[in-house]
């Protein structure tokens, strides 16, 4: 009988004493799992490490203080694909003081940028709202850029659920 | 009775109680119980949908309006020129369909009953199922249906139809062998992995599915369905389609139409 | 290649008020992660620049990634300062480009 030495032998099914293949239990819970849900590929993540590299490019060497800006994302989300965001920023906006820009960053998304929006005196409010993609349960983090070239945060964690029933439209 | 024979009668017991499945006739859901999948959404996608500044389906009711006016086929004739305003001769349509059709001898669903019109009387190319333009017409259409109470007509020609669509809901199918009615008569309201289950009423179709990330049909959704048990749809335009539909309409008669609706 | 659009600006606004400004455009924004059915990598088209302007001066500017949500939806403010034509462009991916505008009177 042929010998066979498979690399991993933990994902493949093994033979048992008399020759009858026995499914190895990784395999089979594997195979079963796949039964109702399609297959997901998932691509590259962004890391915490990719993401503070994102933020290093937009504040520079400066720390974000925590305050000032208020993200809001619900915190349990039933569709990644299209989630509600609105952020705000407290400033008189005037033209001494005001919302020079807002970047949102997701740690656990393919990329880490969300969106960056600049912002004037005219802007009369630093609020925006938009929808975004959310790959996973992640921390997102909006960092707003005062005229004074302060930096301030505010960071939610988000929890995605998948759908049961995950098709091929 | 022996240890061997006792087991093998709670077995029996236990396969019988599993097929009644399919032999037990689903209780209807009341009317006072009938629920919209628009209450099973968070409120950030219900804000989505009520708002028709923020409500992505509007676009594809835009393109829809500005379809309805424009000249169109051989004919060289618009929706328009026969149905005038769509705002009110469209009034109270799409809640009445899947409706029968006396030449053809079966329903017909919206889309078809578009594509009949365009062939008919604008000598115009069908428009095929889930395109930009078949979406669009069928939304504009849809949405003049909305606040209106679904009611399908009381015609005795669509009784048989009616009967097959109510077998197919019943029926367990696909790989996981599991019926329409086993989750949306029998556990709605209760959760499946990370979603609650949905009573599955044809409410606002055709409605932006937030996991298609643009506008889509009522088939579209059935056939997701169908994959989700990993059954094989049938193709786009299906006979079984429209008996489904028609069912479904009939399980969800009373409920308002929501077209263009948002739904996760 | 102008994509449909759904613009909300109020008609008419008084002076000094702070508006709320509500854009909606049609676009796929195909994030560049996903395959087809075959496994092929499905190439990235989406918007990437969104800006506003009153009366020429720009007073919104977004820089979009593939993490904005399909049909890209955008809430912002502005004071109601003069009337005359609120204006907005999209630009992205593949050359696409839409420009829609609105009037505003302000009293």
């Amino acid at each position: 009988m042929p010998q066979h030495t498979p690399a991993d032998t933990s994902k493949v099914a093994q033979r048992g004493p008399a020759g009858a293949i026995r499914p190895n239990r990784r395999a089979f819970l594997a195979a079963t799992a796949g039964a109702g849900m399609a297959l997901v590929v998932r691509p590259a993540r962004a890391t915490p490490t990719s993401m503070a590299v994102a933020i290093r490019r937009v504040v520079g060497d400066a720390q974000p203080t925590p305050g000032k800006v208020r993200l809001n994302l619900p915190p349990l989300v039933e569709n990644g694909n299209t989630v509600a965001m609105t952020v705000s920023v407290e400033s008189p906006m005037t033209p001494k003081d005001y919302v020079k820009a807002i970047h949102v960053f997701a740690e656990q998304n393919p990329l880490p940028n969300v969106v960056s929006v600049q912002l004037g005196p005219r802007a009369g409010t630093a609020e925006i709202s938009t929808r975004i993609r959310l790959a996973d349960t992640q921390t997102v983090i909006a960092i707003c850029e005062m005229s004074d070239g302060s930096f301030w945060s505010d960071t939610v964690n988000v929890i995605i659920t998948l759908g049961a029933c995950l098709e091929d439209s | 009775m022996s240890a061997l024979a006792s087991r093998a009668a709670m077995l029996c017991a236990l396969l019988l109680l599993l097929a009644a499945d399919g032999i037990v006739a689903h209780a209807e859901i009341p009317l006072a119980e009938k629920r919209s999948g628009y209450a099973d959404m968070s409120p950030e996608n219900r804000a989505m949908q009520d708002d028709d500044t923020v409500n992505p389906g509007m676009l594809a009711v835009l393109d829809g309006e500005a379809l309805w006016g424009a000249k169109t086929g051989a004919a060289g004739r618009s929706c328009a020129d026969c149905h005038g305003d769509a705002t009110s001769s469209m009034k109270g349509v799409a809640a009445r369909y899947p409706a029968f059709d006396a030449k053809l001898g079966r329903p017909v669903d919206l889309e078809q009953r578009i594509n009949i019109c365009r062939s008919e009387h604008q000598q115009a190319q069908p428009l095929a199922y889930e395109s930009k333009d078949m979406l669009a017409l069928s939304s504009y259409v849809g949405m003049q249906s909305r606040g209106a109470p679904i009611s399908p007509a009381d015609d005795p020609r669509l009784k048989p139809f009616l009967d097959k669509g109510r077998a197919l809901f019943t029926q367990r199918q696909g790989q996981l062998n599991l019926s329409c009615s086993q989750c949306h008569d029998d556990n709605w309201g209760k959760n499946l992995a990370g979603n609650v289950m949905p009573q599955a009423h044809p409410t606002g179709y055709p409605l932006y599915r937030l996991e298609w990330q643009s506008v889509g049909s009522l088939q579209r959704r059935l056939r997701n369905c169908m994959i989700g048990v990993r059954a094989e749809p049938y193709s786009y335009g299906a006979p079984e389609y429209v008996e489904m539909e028609l069912y479904l309409m009939m399980r969800a008669r009373g409920m308002k139409i929501e077209t263009p609706a948002v739904r996760p | 290649m102008a994509a449909r659009t759904l613009i909300n600006v109020p008609k008419r606004a008084k002076r000094g008020k702070i508006i709320a400004i509500k854009t909606l455009i049609s676009h796929p924004m195909e994030n560049g992660f996903r395959h087809n059915n075959i496994g092929v990598l499905i190439p990235r088209d989406i918007i990437t620049s969104f800006v506003c302007t009153y009366n020429g001066e720009e007073i919104f500017r977004a820089t979009l990634h593939p993490a904005i949500a399909a049909n890209p939806f955008f809430t912002f403010h502005t004071v109601a300062t003069d009337s005359g034509t609120i204006a907005f462009r999209w630009t992205g991916d593949n050359g696409f480009t839409t420009e829609a505008n609105a009037d505003i009177t302000v009293e």
